[in-house]
């Protein structure tokens, strides 16, 4: 008999003989009644059942649960309850981010994930310097939530869900640590990187006062 | 989803023991294999589980490069300090690719044995010498917008997707190997791949139950490193032109350095050094990068809606030279 154990929002479960096609987002759904993650395209395209791996988001429809014996799993429920609400979920309310809701999950999961990868520096595509990547521009945002999708076009709103909770926690992380968390590790050298220009305001089609701000501070950035 | 049997490996040379027969197949990221396990379009009798496997370091190389385990996700070789100095072609190119999401479980390895998204291919209703050899090639006379235009042939017009693969040949990555029989290889990128001929559902050169541990790159290139990925929508699209380019110029504006290597448009990630060569020691003046451009697409075939591939190719050859001369990320 081969049992698969897996915890799962901080509480452990054991299966066994599981079918191994199972994935993660059916053994939640089917076996576990844990609805949060939804079954949108079920091939990696909308983000709709993004969930966290130790840590890090993934899309649970494309992972077979057999692959994650021991792994730690956080779903949107393990992120918060309507009685606790995380500070991401309170943007979103706050900011009316959604309209019917189903992408909603996925995309708290990934903005979730999406702030600790800001706060380890990670560049994106439409970074202009790879060694100083600024998380907080608007084109940054939406380039990292690329993977969720949301039919209502609810867009903007989730946009400014997620840069005040960001802006809140690089804030609060720079304010804790002494260190420049930049370029410091970085060694120099002769190569370079750029890039094209990023999406324009305009293609973005999401022009509040707080991120022509931002947008403009790095203008010229580029070479 | 067809039944397979599940197994675990825990070193690389249990991982071929176990992949025998033929239809078993290694499973690491599993983005595009159980994607295209749902469909039906692979299926194996057998998945053998790699992720256990300790490869996943990056490690420097006694003459300057890196050697990058297999199982080191897109998302981290994208983020690791000595790609972000040393290689950011290579960063920018994967950070095109796919999302958050997918770069976190795609692996090193898995990215560049990822299918064509040929819209034939994964309709498997469709006719396709790719998934069923001999069957035809409706794409030709059809839906080819996204496919490709150099390396074709009459069987399969199928593009290679990936954008990490198309750096990986700029810079002129080794592949290493494990085998079955208990041998080890290095395969130069430049030979990894095999163009479609009348057998377009063979790929590449791995040999059945040969896993692919790590892949190593020779020292960094000096110049400014860029990818230009043109595309149907801003993010997480598959390129229908892309240029990953390495260039540097001297204080008279010459060009010391070109390394050109392109996506979207072949049939595998696409590099012609004859291209670099002529653009090399001039000063990549209108008429030089013309010549180049013709020289690059001289056998590109356009199949109807993709015919549009070859002057957009022309276009962002120029525009990738011109605004290395300009010096802009210098």
């Amino acid at each position: 008999m081969n049992t698969l154990t897996l915890n799962i929002n901080n509480q452990d479960y054991s299966f066994d003989d599981l079918d191994p096609r199972t994935t993660i987002l059916d053994l939640c759904r089917q076996h576990l009644q844990i609805t949060g993650p939804k079954k949108g395209c079920d091939h990696g395209q909308c983000g709709a059942c993004t969930i966290l791996i130790n840590g890090e988001r993934i899309n649970s429809c494309l992972t077979l649960a057999v692959m994650h014996d021991g792994d730690e799993i956080t779903t949107i429920e393990g992120i918060g309850m309507p009685e606790s609400l995380s500070a991401l979920q309170q943007a979103f309310k706050d900011h009316d981010a959604f309209q019917c809701g189903y992408c909603t999950p996925g995309q708290i999961c990934s903005a979730t994930a999406l702030i600790e990868e800001v706060k380890q520096n990670w560049p994106s595509y439409v970074t202009t310097d790879l060694k100083n990547p600024n998380g907080l521009l608007v084109q940054e945002i939406a380039e990292r939530m690329s993977g969720n999708i949301c039919r209502c076009s609810a867009y903007p709103n989730i946009v400014d869900a997620i840069s005040q909770v960001l802006e809140s926690e690089v804030s609060n992380k720079r304010a804790s640590s002494s260190e420049e968390t930049t370029t410091g590790s970085l060694q120099d050298s002769a190569v370079t990187g750029i890039w094209s220009p990023p999406p324009s305001q305009s293609q973005l089609g999401n022009q509040s006062v707080n991120h022509n701000k931002a947008a403009s501070s790095t203008a010229g950035g580029r070479s | 989803m067809k039944r397979f049997e599940y197994i675990r490996a825990l070193e690389p040379q249990q991982a071929v023991m176990f992949a025998t027969p033929k239809e078993a197949s290694f499973i690491a990221g599993g983005t595009n294999l159980l994607d295209l396990m749902k469909f039906e379009i692979e299926t194996p009798t057998k998945l053998v589980d790699v992720t256990r496997l300790e490869l996943e370091q990056i490690e420097d190389t006694a003459d300057g490069g890196l050697r990058i385990g297999t199982l080191v996700s897109n998302s981290d070789l994208a983020a690791h300090p000595s790609v972000i100095a040393n290689y950011p072609v290579l960063s920018r190119a994967i950070l095109a690719g796919a999302t958050g999401q997918l770069r976190n479980k795609a692996t090193t390895g898995g990215n560049f044995l990822q299918r064509t998204r040929c819209y034939y291919f994964y309709h498997t209703d469709s006719p396709c010498n790719k998934r069923e050899p001999g069957t035809g090639c409706p794409a030709i006379n059809g839906e080819n917008r996204p496919l490709a235009i150099l390396g074709t042939s009459d069987a399969c017009i199928a593009q290679h997707p990936s954008d990490m693969a198309v750096a990986m040949r700029l810079l002129d990555a080794t592949i290493e190997t494990a085998k079955t029989d208990g041998s080890t290889r290095q395969i130069p990128i430049k030979d990894f791949y095999c163009l479609p001929k009348d057998t377009p559902h063979i790929e590449n050169v791995l040999e059945s139950g040969e896993l692919i541990t790590h892949v190593v790159l020779p020292a960094p290139i000096k110049g400014i490193h860029t990818y230009d990925k043109v595309r149907d929508r801003a993010s997480y699209a598959f390129a229908l032109v892309s240029c990953a380019a390495v260039i540097d110029a001297d204080d008279n504006g010459n060009l010391t350095t070109v390394r050109l290597a392109f996506g979207g448009i072949g049939t595998q990630p696409w590099r012609n050094e004859d291209v670099e060569d002529l653009l090399t020691d001039t000063q990549g003046d209108d008429d030089t990068i013309k010549q180049a451009a013709d020289l690059l697409l001289k056998d590109a075939k356009g199949s109807g809606q993709n015919d549009f591939k070859i002057p957009l190719t022309r276009r962002l050859l120029k525009q990738v030279i011109k605004r290395a001369l300009a010096g802009e990320g210098a």
